[in-house]
């Protein structure tokens, strides 16, 4: 074998252990790198009260109730389980009903008390006069009557 | 091989490249100049975002380099120590501030989309920390290639690390597919095609391009230098030992 043949090989299969490493160690790490966990992992009772979690999902439809004092109670859900979510002051500008959001605080009997709340945003980008159309035709995702893979 | 091999050489390759740099530069703005007009004026804003959207025009494509220029510089990196071309250690030395610095621009501009929208400058979700990671990587890369006395022992240190950090690349494109992150899905490269409406996937497009052509304009001008600057360490030791 010649040597730039040898290190062409060498190179290889480091590259493959390497790769084998770092993936071992990203499984082993899985739920520290979850940025956020969700109703149905407080459903199947996967988390303890009182330790400080992030809690992802959609803010139900119709379930915003705006209290005094910036207080607002509100329901997170992965459209299975669903979470009461408590929390005092400002929302961001993304945050309403059906869109997804991250909180973060503690669960305490049951219901989630929040100290931050951020608005996860999705992959789709379009104009308002499209987005407009496409809810009057009736094909808006959040419509639920035409998910793809429905028709 | 025996073509790549006659191209290697720096002397062939520059007499190739050498008379692209104007051109590529000419190209460079007139494409950016569009790409921006068409991003900041001429494309509607988002029915969510409003104008805030208009820094996804300079974010994406940046961050789509930063990789890009990362897989480059590794590609040469392994070229480099196997086959031992010059030309190589060269081209992957050109790229690294390059990329550095388009990996910095996408991390700067995610963060100030990242107050108005999500709520927050950073957070520490698998996407943003490990394109933290790629930043951290080219500049210890470009360390560790100014860290030793004799050149080649730099260039051949800095090629090990450009390649065992490689492994990051991947993790930051399937990051938001393999763990829930606060960054969104990919809107561009994805199996069932875009989800960025043809208004605004055309200007983006065209930033894509200018970024592009902006990255080989300036990896020649390096590259030229780099060989230019070997020249002259050459010329010295040579005075310095008659």
């Amino acid at each position: 074998m010649k040597r730039k043949h040898k290190r062409l090989t060498f190179v290889v299969i480091a590259g493959l252990f390497i790769a084998l490493a770092v993936g071992l160690m990203l499984s082993a790490f899985e739920e520290n790198i979850v940025f956020f966990r969700t109703p149905g992992d407080v459903a199947s009772g996967s988390i303890e009260e009182d330790r400080r979690i992030r809690l992802g999902g959609l803010v139900e439809e119709g379930s915003v109730v705006p209290g005094a004092d910036g207080l607002v109670n509100f329901s997170i859900t992965d459209t299975v389980d669903t979470v009461q979510v408590t929390y005092v002051g400002i929302l961001p500008d993304l945050f309403r009903e059906g869109q997804g959001v991250i909180t973060e605080g503690k669960l305490m009997n049951g219901v989630f008390v929040a100290d931050e709340v951020l608005a996860k945003h999705d992959e789709n980008y379009m104009p308002p006069e499209v987005s407009d159309a496409i809810k009057e035709a009736g094909q808006w995702y959040e419509d639920g009557e035409h998910g793809s893979g429905d028709q | 091989m025996a073509m790549i091999e006659k191209y290697a050489n720096p002397t062939v390759f520059l007499g190739i490249t050498r008379p692209l740099v104007p051109w590529l530069g000419g190209a460079t703005v007139a494409t950016l100049s569009a790409g921006l007009y068409l991003a900041l004026f001429a494309s509607p804003a988002d029915y969510q975002q409003g104008e805030s959207v208009r820094i996804m025009y300079v974010h994406v494509p940046a961050a789509w380099m930063a990789m890009m220029c990362y897989t480059s510089m590794a590609i040469a990196s392994g070229v480099g120590l196997i086959w031992k071309h010059p030309l190589a250690h060269t081209a992957a030395r050109a790229t690294a501030p390059v990329g550095a610095a388009f990996t910095l621009l996408a991390l700067v501009t995610g963060s100030l989309w990242g107050k108005p929208m999500w709520g927050t400058w950073w957070v520490w979700d698998a996407r943003l920390t490990s394109v933290l990671i790629l930043f951290f990587l080219y500049i210890g890369y470009m360390a560790l290639n100014n860290a030793f006395d004799n050149a080649q022992r730099g260039a051949n240190a800095a090629a090990v690390l450009a390649l065992v950090g490689f492994v990051n690349v991947p993790i930051i494109k399937f990051s938001v597919e393999w763990w829930n992150t606060l960054h969104q899905p990919a809107s561009v490269m994805r199996m069932d095609g875009p989800t960025i409406h043809a208004s605004m996937l055309w200007p983006l497009g065209l930033m894509a391009l200018g970024y592009t052509l902006f990255y080989f304009w300036v990896l020649i001008i390096r590259i030229d230098a780099d060989v230019t600057a070997g020249k002259i360490r050459a010329l010295r030791q040579r005075r310095a030992h008659s």
